[in-house]
């Protein structure tokens, strides 16, 4: 695919827009249904393989209008069914199309705090834009309506053009809330527990806050800004903000509500613990799970070289074991880190791949290798203990397995070598373990995961969770929606 | 040494725990350091450490009043202390700082107390009264013959095996190296030999997995799983690889035999530990 630049997608959006605009309400279906599907602007791949800026630039507002226009207005909006926070996105569109983009904003922010997050980082293609009768009529899942690109105009616009308002907190109840962890479980917690008047503290682990919107996903595909942005609202709305403190260590989770006085608790503590394949090698120098190497470039800002004390070591050749967007991530943020050359391998083929296909997309363009069907036998190291290559075995695929999934299975005698210094693991996390061994009483399933009922309450009470440390390695918007209703089970607990 | 005000970390923190602190916010390195005394009532840690690099020397600037930008914890598990008869505590160089909290611990709980510390040169031995006042039995070693015996530790501790009865437990803190030597000095003993780990960390809470060691053939975390393990399991000479990751190496010359390279790594953990 070419690659077109952002200045020409707006130039040909205008013109199509210039003669659909004046009879916008008019349109037929088939002529919304012939317009094409707006391209997402982004930066050259040669050029940004190299930087750390955003690589999707967003639409234009004549994009956006246009791409606002091919929606059907349905009915009975499917693509509502496939929202998990079920966000109104007819009306939405529709407000976009007609050039008020205050109202579609306020009309996403019934249902979701952070649509400027959302509309890049969620899956939009196995959600919301699945079962959109546009791409269901054209048959292809990328010609529907970009809603997820819409949503990221939108929410652009109001923090560029408006000036924020600090949502409305009701008078102090005098009830204190605790939240764990500062992903986007948590911060929906905060924002819907202190609009209620309660005191609100989150605490933190890191120093910085934010979770895995902060040090696992990359700048270039979630600046760091747009989080810090959610957090300073937060702050202006009195919640009260407390890194590098670890429950579990620096407080026991129920000492929290004996001692220091908390009436409800919300665990959104992430599933931050990395798995590792087990197998020979794992432990060589030059072996990363991918938390640690993300860790190292976003938070720590390896990537600033020369300032950051944190460093990376430099690599030439990087293997990446996995096919999520963690994965993808930690590819591309090797390439930007200097690497000559990356490849990702995975044991099934690209269908399964759980990447958003954007990013799929995005990494081939940058220059990325894969390789399919292939997976890691062992590590091979040199006498100092560092990473030489790895050792490959061939897989094909088999009978579907419990995920539905076809099951790869190795192919006897298959082995090869890629010779690499770097290799990064990023086959996913399980829940961390922290508050689960300080606090018995607290219940989890046989992977860790915090058990909770359909209000998000835990085995103690007063105590709730969401996020990562029930769902497992999940999704931010699926993150959000459990905050949601944690917050609203706490708010009515407190009043109660 | 170092008093730094944590009240809320002073009055949970256990033997055996560490923190993590961070000079500056974005750019800073984070590095772990071992909580070697605390004080609840007066809010305060105290923190002891060998300037090695460029947070800690940083941290060594540091003036009275001054404000350290992050500092988390007690991390790590507390050690398990209880009664069982005679215990020798082996500290190392700065691993006496570590080691003090301990060897407190398994006094108050009642055991007999052997404290043999170890170092370079005399000017290097710390906290020498401090470990006076617990011990039941103190023994100074330095490699060069400048103060006490003129040995390595493993030579009072292969002797303290010796003895009838043997001691019931060994803790030993120090460089990897030396913590390898004493494990394997006990070894043939079969006293129970607990040493503290000294990985490379990020965020201590167990999420990246760059401090991971292999004991008894499976991977543990220093930080979460740790920094205590049993000293007959762990894999010391991955640990010391791994310790030494960061090291500007590469250039170093391929062609220099094993040995050669075996011996410079030892020299090196050596002076990282001991040297000022
Ligand atoms: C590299 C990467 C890329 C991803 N890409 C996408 C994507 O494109 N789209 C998408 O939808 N999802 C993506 N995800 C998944 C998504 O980020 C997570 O599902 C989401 O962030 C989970 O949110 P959370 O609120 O449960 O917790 P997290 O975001 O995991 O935050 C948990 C926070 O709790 C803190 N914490 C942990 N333990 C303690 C403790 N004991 N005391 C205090 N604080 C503690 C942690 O430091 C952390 O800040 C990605 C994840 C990763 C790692
Ligand atoms: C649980 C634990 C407890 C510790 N307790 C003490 C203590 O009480 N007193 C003390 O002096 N030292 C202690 N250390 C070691 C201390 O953390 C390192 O000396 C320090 O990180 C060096 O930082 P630097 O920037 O000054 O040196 P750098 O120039 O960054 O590094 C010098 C050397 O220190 C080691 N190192 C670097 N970064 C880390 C890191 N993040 N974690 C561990 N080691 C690292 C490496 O071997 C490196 O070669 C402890 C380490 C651990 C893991
Ligand atoms: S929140 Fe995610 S799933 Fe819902 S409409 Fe927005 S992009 Fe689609
Ligand atoms: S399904 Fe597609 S076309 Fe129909 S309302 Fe939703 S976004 Fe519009
Ligand atoms: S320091 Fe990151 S897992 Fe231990």
């Amino acid at each position: 695919m070419s690659h077109k630049s952002a200045e020409q997608l707006n130039a040909e959006a205008r013109k199509h827009l210039d003669a659909l605009l004046p009879r916008k309400d008019a349109l037929k279906p088939k002529e919304r249904m012939a317009i094409p599907a707006q391209e997402m602007p982004a930066q050259d791949p040669a050029e940004r393989r190299r930087n750390v800026s955003e690589v999707a630039l967003g639409y234009s507002q004549e994009q956006a209008r246009l791409e606002a226009l091919r929606c059907l207005q349905c009915k009975n909006a499917p693509c509502i069914e496939g929202c998990p926070v079920r966000i109104d996105i007819p009306a939405f569109v529709k407000a976009i199309a007609d050039g008020d983009y205050q109202k579609s904003v306020d009309i996403i922010k019934r249902n979701s705090l952070l649509p400027a997050v959302c509309g890049r980082v969620c899956p939009q293609e196995v959600q919301c834009q699945a079962p959109c009768t546009v791409g269901k009529a054209l048959k292809d899942v990328d010609k529907a309506v970009n809603i997820g690109r819409l949503e990221r105009y939108v929410a652009d616009w109001e923090r560029e053009n408006q000036s924020f308002d600090v949502p409305a907190v009701k008078p102090e109840t005098g009830k204190k809330v605790a939240v764990i962890g500062s992903g986007p479980a948590s911060l929906v917690v905060a924002a819907d527990v202190r609009r209620e008047g309660h005191a609100v503290t989150i605490f933190e682990a890191f120093h910085k806050p934010g979770g895995v919107m902060i040090y696992g996903i990359p700048e270039f595909r979630l600046p760091k800004k747009i989080v810090q942005m959610e957090i300073d609202t937060l702050a202006a709305m009195g919640v009260e903000l407390r890194t590098n403190y670890v429950v579990g260590r620096t407080r026991k989770l129920t000492d929290l509500m004996t001692k220091d006085g908390y009436h409800a608790i919300f665990v959104g503590t992430g599933a931050g613990l990395p798995k590792f394949m087990n197998i020979e090698g794992e432990n060589l120098i030059g072996v990363f799970s991918a938390n640690e190497y993300l860790t190292r470039a976003n938070l720590m800002k390896a990537y600033e070289v020369g300032k950051a004390d944190t460093p990376i070591m430099p690599s030439r050749k990087v293997v990446v074991l996995g096919g999520g967007n963690v994965a993808m991530d930690a590819a591309r943020v090797a390439l930007r880190l200097g690497a000559g050359e990356v490849h990702v391998v995975y044991r099934r083929t690209e269908v399964e791949m759980p990447a958003r296909v954007e990013e799929v997309r995005h990494a081939k363009e940058e220059g990325i290798e894969f390789h399919l069907l292939q997976n890691a036998k062992r590590i091979l190291g040199d006498e100092y203990g560092r990473v030489t290559g790895i050792e490959c075995l061939r897989y094909e695929l088999g009978e579907p397995d419990a995920s539905g999934r076809r099951r790869p299975v190795e192919l006897k005698g298959s082995e090869f070598m890629i010779e690499c210094d770097a290799v990064i693991v990023a086959i996913g996390n399980d829940s961390n373990p922290l508050i689960k061994q300080t606090t018995p009483e607290l219940n989890v399933n046989k992977w860790g995961h915090i058990i909770v009922d359909e209000n998000g309450r835990t085995s103690i009470p007063g105590v709730y969770a969401g996020g990562d440390i029930v769902l497992g390695a999940a999704t931010v918007i699926l993150a959000m929606g459990q905050g949601r209703t944690a917050a609203k089970a706490i708010n009515e607990y407190l009043a109660g | 040494m170092m008093t730094v005000r944590a009240p809320l970390i002073a009055e949970e923190r256990k033997p055996g725990q560490f923190v993590i602190l961070q000079l500056d916010d974005n750019f800073g390195e984070r590095i772990p350091l071992t909580i070697a005394d605390a004080d609840p009532v007066e809010g305060s840690i105290t923190l002891v450490f060998q300037t090695v690099g460029k947070t800690t020397h940083r941290l060594a600037l540091l003036s009275e009043g001054d404000k350290i930008e992050n500092l988390v914890g007690p991390l790590g598990q507390p050690t398990h202390i209880e009664k069982v008869g005679t215990v020798v505590c082996v500290g190392g160089g700065i691993g006496v700082a570590p080691l003090h909290p301990i060897a407190q611990g398994m006094k108050r709980a009642g055991n007999r107390v052997v404290i043999i510390i170890g170092a370079r040169t005399k000017d290097l031995v710390i906290l020498e009264d401090r470990m006076r006042a617990i011990a039941d039995e103190l023994i100074i070693c330095t490699d060069d013959g400048s103060y006490g015996r003129k040995a390595l530790v493993t030579a009072p501790l292969k002797e303290l095996c010796e003895r009838d009865p043997k001691p019931d437990m060994v803790v030993a803190i120090g460089p990897p190296i030396m913590m390898k030597f004493c494990a394997e000095t006990t070894r043939p003993f079969g006293v129970p030999t607990v040493v503290s780990l000294n990985s490379i960390m990020i965020d201590g809470t167990g999420m990246c997995g760059g401090c991971r060691v292999t004991v008894g053939g499976q991977t543990k975390f220093t930080c979460v799983d740790g920094p205590e393990f049993d000293g007959h399991l762990v894999d010391f000479d991955n640990l010391m690889k791994r310790l030494g990751a960061y090291k500007k190496q590469e250039d170093m010359a391929h062609e220099k035999c094993h040995l050669e390279m075996e011996m410079e790594m030892e020299m090196e953990k050596r002076n990282l530990k001991l040297e000022t």
